[in-house]
């Protein structure tokens, strides 16, 4: 009767265990799951961190897509960075280039990454980067400046109801960071 | 005494149970300055309402119950425990009301969402503990942060009464301007931590997340002064970084640029001229005031343990280099300065810790020196 | 009550063991539950010191007596310590007393993990309260922890983790516990269907614990590694996301706030048909609403996030979603009133802190269901509004359930009935100053007055002042709490409470059927009938 109850119980807790553990590796999980999911709906407003393949779109001249470039600086950041082109006016399918400047105001040698992030989030699918700054780490060294396209698309099927896509970059500072990996 | 004075008007109000009379205890959600924030107000009393009533009624059979079916009054308990009509019903019923309460939620769900068609873009950047507007199309860009006056009154044993300090926490240095009747589009991110951008009379606050960009809307029917907060906590001056939005008839707006650009080029001057040290040090101790002493304390002693100590430390004493590093670039709980303080408020403020707080190295720096190490922002306005 | 049960224990083969050790070897549930009991109490006043600090620092405009860093911390470890410390551990000392004995089993299943996991709680508790002394102070940036503010902390980052690490286990250990002696341990005739709706709502409660806490344990390992190992799940600089961190801890942290409140049902049932002297009505739609509510709460964990910028739909979705809990929760409050309806009710402490539980926690409901309104909760989101709507659940809900169930079951653990008198005005005291506390804070919220801040302007002082004075009258009446129940277990003019206790209470549960004080063993051979209340 009692090693029964023990069998029973070993059993349960074997079993629950393994759900502990499964949780556990669910939450872990979560994490690329999370960044699939922002990729298929544009949550937050995440961009494809690889470039796409350039393709041919039929352009549709019938609509102008406003396209806005922002630029920050998180705070450890000692960089100047500013797009040279503040506001363009695009047609859906044709491809354009824009010019980013950035510059270490340091004397010595930094790493940063810039961080795209689009608003309206959805909209972030239907904007195609082909040559960004933003797939790697830049590596600048000291005082220097450098000018950096960003060729992009924005897809025919993008819905009618975004007039406006706002493109924000944020340069980090991870010259602390990089050195020790 | 006016402690003891506010304290018994509680008593007062409280045993009497008129405190819902009074002005002064504003009990419900503004209705605010826009249209949105109207519909907010709208649904919320709705909402309200409907709990009420809801409650009303629950509450109602509850007492009834608690008051005719006690032992004490003679009831016998009656031994029913299940009744399958009236559970369906009383999961309908509720079902219904929240599709009520739903549709308009929706509706304004929606409305909140329109970001399209705007007229200008107003950038709001969160720093710990201050605010950066960035007016995208006309180049106008500053920090606003809180004014000096509730700025002093904050602090553990300041000696000053806050009813005294008008808008005491919120009031900033830099309102941000808007003109009325004009759709404008906020973009929010930050530049440390997480912050939430919160004008009540807007009906809305959006979180600032850094290395994000979100957004969102508004379109001010009324001239006026409207006052809000930073929401999300944000460490320890959280509750000091208060928003001030000014809203101007579209002419005074329009003046207001003016003023603003002319003040860019007065500064770009200012920091191109030769400053005595004097001069430096007096304009320094302003800066510090509001920049530093929440940490290093008025007198530059630190706080034991957590903030070090400004007098008589060995980066204060020694090479002046790694001081202006340190303060532009930050270390730990301490901001990076770099890009909050103008070169004449950084040069003022360095040479001031370095000759006042109970030190004495009596060297200087020039404000066109720190512009030149400067990033961003004032190569950005040169840029505009 | 160690006590009472030592002299009043009739078994003559094994009795609990003499002095000190008793309480550090015992693998008894009955001295489990009474150590977890006892712990949650005095982490109650823990806890509600912080409170107080707080509560003295807004009771008017300007800083008074802390600097802001330290009322962060204050209101960071208020949270973790009420929660982690006082009000599950509370639920777990109830589930170790009264589960076995509800379903007529020995013991827990595993007694000896059960001493495991109360003395690995102490040991993250402490962790935790070591974190005050470190350099740098306690945590600050709320219990939610969100990255990058959290990974400001001082030293006392790697601390907090653990602790909440240990106190994870501990909560997993005990609800595996509690799955394992239902599951394994019921008499014959106890057949799920005819548990006690206190046994319902612990499993229910004990399978979202095994389901979160792993989650959150994830997550802040997360935050460890991000802090100290370069990682960058939650740092944009890495092209990691801060966001991800706030879905991570309201997928745990939504479930979270039902576990604090499902077994507060659970008493709230047991409760209200005894005095009710009837049975509970709609025993099975009870059983199914426990369970939807449990479900929902795995689905709408984004509510807490509508400001992060999420898309239309995502609002859209959260927003129904939440709405919809509203349904199973309504159904419950629908039957208790059902419950007492046609009664013969009497009024005794237990009843009337149910009574009080009923209705408050209604209005707690009431403003969740404003709030689960996406639109409007932009203007309620992180105000008062928020703070007096999470404290209308926990304290005159969650808290008031607890101090129900020491009435309630106290006469039965220790032979004693409590003084009703002192019980009344511990009732009418703790009710009033309640309601004085945070009901005002419903204003404050609505009129502007962001939460976790230590100073405001001058607008919010007199609904602050007035809150405050609740606060102060509602910590120091539950001191009176403490004098009670010293009193019953030491058994200083008492009367001696019967077998039954409450007027047929032995028709609601087989607690009641055992002798009062219960001996150190019941139940080694399983009962033959079971009470059938429901059927």
């Amino acid at each position: 009767m009692n090693n029964e109850l023990e069998r029973k119980h070993t059993k349960l807790v074997r079993k629950l265990f393994f759900v502990v553990i499964a949780m556990f590796g669910f939450g872990f999980a979560l994490v690329p799951i999370y960044d699939v999911f922002c990729d298929i709906t544009g949550l937050n407003g995440k961009t494809a961190q690889v470039a796409a393949v350039e393709t041919k779109y039929e352009i549709d001249t019938t609509r102008e897509i406003t396209v806005e470039f922002v630029t920050s600086l998180n705070e450890s950041a000692p960089m100047l960075f500013f797009a040279e082109t503040k506001k363009i006016k695009v047609h859906p399918g044709q491809y354009y280039t824009v010019n980013f400047y950035a510059e270490n105001k340091t004397n010595k040698p930094m790493i940063a990454r810039a961080i795209p992030s689009i608003t309206p989030g959805p909209a972030a699918n239907f904007f195609k980067k082909t040559e960004c700054f933003c797939f790697t780490e830049q590596r600048f060294e000291p005082n220097q400046g450098k000018t950096m396209p960003v060729r992009f698309v924005v897809d025919t099927d993008l819905p009618a109801k975004y007039k406006t896509i706002t493109l924000a970059y944020t340069f980090f500072d991870n010259s602390t960071i990089s050195v020790k990996q | 005494m006016r402690k003891t004075k506010q304290l018994l008007t509680v008593i007062g109000l409280m045993t009497i149970g008129i405190g819902v009379a009074q002005a002064d205890y504003t009990m419900n959600l503004m209705q605010g300055a826009t249209k949105l924030s109207h519909e907010v107000y709208e649904m919320h009393m709705i909402a309200l309402w409907i709990c009420v009533a809801v409650g009303v009624v629950v509450f109602g059979v509850m007492f009834y119950s608690i008051y005719y079916h006690r032992k004490s009054m003679g009831h016998k308990a009656e031994q029913f425990h299940e009744n399958t009509t009236i559970e369906i019903i009383w999961t309908i019923i509720p079902t219904i009301i929240l599709v009520i309460m739903a549709i308009p939620a929706t509706k304004a769900m929606i409305a909140i969402d329109d970001t399209s068609d705007t007229e200008m873009t107003i950038k709001v950047t969160g720093w710990q503990w201050k605010w950066e507007y960035e007016y995208l199309e006309e180049g106008i860009h500053f920090f606003s942060s809180l004014d000096e006056e509730s700025n002093k009154a904050r602090h553990v044993g300041s000696g000053i009464d806050p009813q005294s300090v008008p808008h005491y926490l919120l009031n900033v240095d830099n309102p941000v301007v808007i003109p009325i009747n004009t759709k404008i589009r906020f973009l929010f991110t930050a530049a440390d931590v997480i912050h939430s951008w919160w004008v009540p009379d807007l009906g809305w606050k959006k979180d600032t997340v850094p290395g994000f960009i979100n957004e969102n809307w508004t379109m001010v029917d009324e001239p006026g002064t409207y006052r809000g907060q930073c929401a999300e906590l944000c460490g320890q001056d959280h509750a000091f970084m208060p928003i001030v939005l000014i809203a101007m008839e579209k002419v005074d707006y329009a003046e207001w640029v003016k003023e603003q650009k002319a003040l860019v080029i007065a500064n770009a001057n200012a920091a191109n001229r030769e400053w005595s040290v004097d001069e430096l040090i007096t304009k320094g101790a302003g800066v510090y005031a509001n920049n530093c002493a929440s940490c290093h304390m008025g007198d530059g002693k630190g706080m034991q343990g957590v903030f070090p100590a400004l007098s008589g430390s060995p980066v204060v004493t020694g090479d002046i280099e790694t001081q202006i590093e340190l303060i532009m670039n930050g270390k730990g709980m301490m901001p990076a300065f770099a890009q909050m303080l103008s070169p004449v408020d950084f040069a003022s403020v360095v040479t001031f810790i370095r000759n006042d707080l109970s030190n004495t190295v009596g060297d200087s720096i020039q404000p066109s020196i720190i512009q030149e190490k400067q990033s961003a922002i004032t190569v950005d306005e040169d840029d505009v | 009550m160690s006590a009472v049960t030592v002299e009043n224990d009739d078994h003559h083969d094994h009795g609990p063991a003499k002095g000190f050790m008793r309480w550090i070897v015992t693998t008894n549930h009955k001295d489990i539950g009474t150590m977890y009991l006892v712990f949650a109490l005095a982490m109650f006043f823990v806890g509600g010191v912080m409170a107080l600090i707080i509560r003295s620092e807004l009771f008017e405009p300007g800083m008074q007596f802390v600097e802001p860093q330290f009322f962060n911390s204050m209101t960071t470890m208020h949270a973790l310590v009420m929660i982690f410390g006082a009000v599950m551990p509370a639920f777990v000392g109830f589930a170790n007393w009264q589960i076995p004995m509800m379903i007529g089993a020995p013991d827990m299943a595993l007694p000896r993990m059960n001493n495991m996991s109360f003395w690995m709680l102490v040991a993250g508790i402490l962790l935790l309260f070591s974190t005050l002394f470190v350099e740098g102070g306690a945590p600050a940036a709320g219990w939610t922890m969100y990255p990058p503010l959290v990974l400001q902390t001082g030293n006392a980052l790697p601390f907090a983790i653990f602790s909440i690490h240990l106190l994870g286990i501990s909560s997993i250990m005990g609800a595996i516990n509690i799955i394992a002696t239902i599951f394994n341990m019921r008499a014959p005739a106890m057949s799920l269907m005819k548990m006690p709706l206190f046994v319902w709502t612990w499993i229910i409660t004990a399978f979202l614990l095994i389901a979160i806490m792993p989650v959150f344990a994830g997550a802040v390992t997360m935050l460890l590694t991000d802090r100290f190992f370069d990682t960058s799940f939650f740092d944009a600089a890495g092209g990691g996301d801060p966001v991800l961190y706030q879905h991570l801890f309201w997928f745990f942290g939504h479930p979270e706030v039902y576990v604090l409140i499902l077994p507060t049902f659970g008493i709230a049932s047991t409760i209200i048909p005894v005095f009710a002297r009837k049975p509970l009505f709609g025993y099975a739609s009870m059983v199914y609403a426990t369970a939807a509510i449990a479900f929902l709460s795995f689905i709408v964990w984004a509510h807490h996030m509508f400001l992060v910028g999420m898309p239309l739909v995502g609002e859209l979705y959260f927003m129904y979603a939440t709405m919809i809990i509203a349904v199973p929760t309504a159904v419950k409050v629908f039957n208790w009133t059902a419950t007492m309806w046609k009664g013969a009710m009497t009024f005794e402490t237990p009843m009337l802190f149910s009574v009080a539980f009923v209705i408050l926690f209604t209005i707690g409901g009431f403003t969740g269901l404003m709030m689960s309104l996406a639109p409007v909760d932009f203007q309620y989101h992180d105000t008062y509004f928020i703070v007096a709507h999470f404290h209308y659940v926990l304290v005159p809900a969650s808290i008031f359930m607890i101090m129900a169930g020491c009435y309630f079951w106290l006469p039965k653990w220790t032979g004693n009935m409590y003084d009703e008198r002192l019980g009344k005005l511990h009732f009418w005291l703790s009710v009033i100053s309640v309601n004085i506390l945070f009901f005002p804070q419903h204003f404050l919220g609505l009129a502007g007055m962001p939460r976790r801040i230590p100073d405001y302007a001058v607008q919010f002082a007199d609904w602050n002042m007035i809150s405050s004075i609740g606060a102060f009258v509602y910590g120091f009446s539950q001191l009176l709490f403490v004098y009670i129940v010293y009193k019953t277990i030491r058994g200083i003019d008492c009367e001696k409470a019967t077998d039954e206790v409450w007027e047929g209470a032995s028709e609601h549960g087989l607690e009641w059927r055992l002798p009062s004080p219960v001996p150190y063993h019941t139940f080694e051979t399983p009962p033959d009938e079971i009470p059938t209340e429901h059927f």
